[in-house]
């Protein structure tokens, strides 16, 4: 492939992901999502009167209604374009150009009206000054990560299933599988295989899991730590250290990566 | 009447002229504490200028009142105790004590009061110390406003701040301890007063009782300790308007109550302790208006643990209100205010219609697998608690607060 080409091809993409990111501002969706955001902000800060506190809370809701929103979002999108991704795909352009361009376009829509929704009401606050700035940031950080991943792998489960009706039941499945089923698996590993060291265990389990890695991420930045025992001591070990820290983000990462690839992929073969 | 006043007087006079006053300074004729003490007469007054005294095993073998002028220093040279008190009636005041020897044998203090009644300890500072004040079977004394500053490390190898041992009727008010491994530590050591005291960082407790009883200790602070308090084998102790924070870590407590029996428990303010007040073997006790604020755990019950009684505390925002590992509950509360009470109020006495059950399932799952407290505030956890709320299996159906006030108590 030519130089030419291929800038050719990135401009396409990018055109894309301008296209959808604008017709989603334009839509009320995101609107609504930042506003919802910018609400829950300004309440639980200017009727809360402690930060961390208000910090936990937002936490509660970034690691159950980011991922559902994510996901329920991006199947719609998909769905709802569907027409005019047809149509894009009858020129002349590269197939992951178009879903790339779109994927991107959605995901950074969604953790825009996260960031500023949650942002705004902080930078009003007097943040900046406060020493909860890192809690914060790794906070968004997170949010910004799951609304990636979970978009990423709802974009897969729409490009895999023809019929609107299964993707969307497929795509809450998904979301209870992540947030709910796969704790009760961990907690009943965890209880039967109690007589076993289970530091390693609780520690790939956690792992394998984006939104279980959120939560254990931001909790132990909290002063909540100690309370988490002797596990916690182990837990802080391993992600208080900065190869903690920086495997637990590669993995984010790789949550991130491997459903884009498999959408590159799936958009080649796929038949429309 | 002004005749007895004249008699008064006079008695007075003749008492001070009686008294003599001994003047210590590096350039006086008399240059050295010990040779001060070993030429004063019973009563006398030692009055120590400002300096540096490098002098160590300094005995007060008679009733005399030493009083520091602009904090002299007494320096112990690390060779062992500074000053031991063995007469009644000794009054020390205002002075500087530093490196106290350290011994495994002996247990060195800076000052130790020895088999002696009514003395006065009082404006000291103690720094770089083995042990700070001890009282060896000394009655009625009383030891009033001292910053002890330690620099304990290890457990092993450390001291306390003030200790008393076979000692009564002692009043301890307005000392500051830190950094030492138990801040004050009473053995057998009964009818005692422990008052406006700050005890912070130290290594093990701030405050230990063991084998006392019918003591008090009010408005104190214990800070950032390994554990606040710790009260053990002991009956009868007043635990009033304590503030008891930041005990924080793997296995920290605010207060720790051990076999513990008919104690008192008004007004204290818990906060941000990994543990609150972690409670074994203990009965009779009543817990009122003390509150409960961000901590881990509230109340956690080890066991045989019957007839205490906690009514109108405030439980507010903490990760687990109470932790049980039995399903037997002879505990009561009542007229509490939970932080976590979701119930109504529909007819406006201020107290909740529907009982509040304070103990969820995942703090009883936590008490049999550790490991699975990395579920915290997880939504299946959350799900599994409030099923467990509405229909009780694993945790004691009875342990439940009848009347939850709907807000927060005021006292």
């Amino acid at each position: 492939m030519n130089t030419q080409l291929r800038q050719f091809y990135k401009k396409t993409m990018l055109k894309i992901l301008k296209y959808s990111f604008y017709d989603l501002m334009r839509s009320r969706w995101s609107y609504v999502y930042f506003l919802f955001y910018l609400l829950l902000g300004v309440i639980l800060l200017f009727l809360n009167n402690d930060l961390s506190k208000a910090i936990i809370t937002l936490m509660n809701i970034i690691i159950i209604l980011v991922p559902l929103i994510g996901t329920i979002f991006g199947v719609m999108y998909y769905y709802n374009s569907k027409e005019f991704t047809e149509l894009l795909l009858a020129q002349p352009l590269k197939r992951s150009s178009i879903f790339l361009g779109q994927y991107f376009g959605v995901a950074l829509s969604l953790s825009m009206s996260l960031v500023l929704g949650l942002g705004i009401p902080f930078i009003f606050y007097g943040l900046f000054k406060s020493a909860v700035i890192w809690d914060f940031s790794l906070l968004l950080i997170n949010g910004s990560l799951l609304t990636f991943i979970f978009t990423a792998l709802a974009f897969n489960i729409a490009l895999s299933n023809e019929n609107r009706i299964k993707g969307f039941g497929f795509a809450i499945l998904l979301w209870l599988a992540l947030a709910i089923i796969y704790d009760g698996f961990f907690l009943m590993s965890l209880i039967i295989f109690e007589d076993y060291p289970l530091d390693q265990l609780s520690i790939a389990g956690t792992m394998l899991n984006p939104i279980d890695l959120s939560r254990t991420l931001i909790l132990l930045k909290l002063d909540i730590s100690a309370l988490l025992g002797y596990t916690g001591a182990v837990f802080k070990k391993f992600f208080g250290t900065n190869l903690g820290l920086i495997v637990s983000f590669v993995m984010l990462f790789m949550w991130v990566i491997l459903p884009i690839l498999r959408i590159v992929n799936k958009s080649k073969k796929k038949d429309f | 009447m002004a005749k007895s006043f004249l008699f008064l007087l006079v008695m007075t006079m003749t008492c001070f002229s009686y008294a003599q006053k001994i003047n210590v300074c590096e350039t006086c004729p008399i240059s050295s504490i010990k040779k001060a003490i070993s030429e004063a007469n019973n009563s006398d007054t030692i009055i120590i200028k400002k300096g540096t005294y490098k002098e160590h095993n300094i005995l007060i073998d008679k009733p005399l009142t030493l009083i520091g002028e602009n904090y002299p220093t007494i320096d112990g040279e690390m060779k062992g105790e500074v000053l031991t008190i063995v007469a009644d009636h000794v009054t020390v005041d205002g002075l500087f004590i530093k490196n106290v020897g350290t011994s495994y044998t002996e247990d060195y203090a800076a000052i130790r009061v020895k088999r002696s009644n009514n003395f006065l300890i009082q404006n000291l500072v103690l720094e770089k110390l083995f042990f700070g004040i001890y009282l060896e079977k000394a009655n009625n004394g009383r030891v009033f406003h001292n910053k002890i500053i330690g620099n304990a490390e290890e457990e092993y190898n450390s001291g306390n701040g003030i200790q008393l041992w076979y000692s009564n009727y002692i009043e301890i008010e307005h000392n500051y301890i830190e950094q030492v491994r138990d801040g004050i530590y009473l053995e057998f050591a009964n009818n005692c007063t422990i008052k406006n005291n700050i005890s912070a960082k130290n290594l093990r407790y701030g405050l230990h009782f063991m084998f006392s009883n019918n003591d008090t200790y009010q408005n104190n602070t214990f800070e950032d300790n390994g554990a606040g308090v710790a009260v053990m084998f002991s009956k009868n102790i007043k635990m009033l308007d304590n503030v008891f924070q930041k005990n924080w870590g793997t296995a920290s407590y605010g207060l720790l109550l051990k076999e513990i029996n008919d104690a008192e428990i008004t007004r204290n303010t818990f906060s941000k302790n990994t543990i609150a007040i972690n409670i074994e073997g203990s009965n009779r006790i009543n817990y009122t208006n003390n509150n409960f604020k961000n901590n881990g755990w509230a109340i956690k019950v080890r066991g045989a643990c019957y007839n205490n009684y906690f009514t109108k505390n405030n439980f507010l925002y903490n990760s687990f209100d109470i932790s049980y590992n039995s399903k037997v509950n002879d505990n009561k509360f009542d007229k509490n205010y939970w932080s976590n009470y979701t119930g109504y109020d529909l007819n406006k006495d201020g107290i909740g219609d529907v009982p509040y059950r304070p103990i969820k399932l995942f703090s009883y799952i936590v008490n049999k697998t550790p490991e699975t407290i990395i579920l915290l505030r997880s939504l299946f956890i959350d799900i599994i608690d409030f099923s467990e709320k509405v229909s009780p299996i694993f945790t004691p159906d009875n342990l439940l607060d009848n009347n939850p006030y709907v807000k927060q108590i005021e006292w």
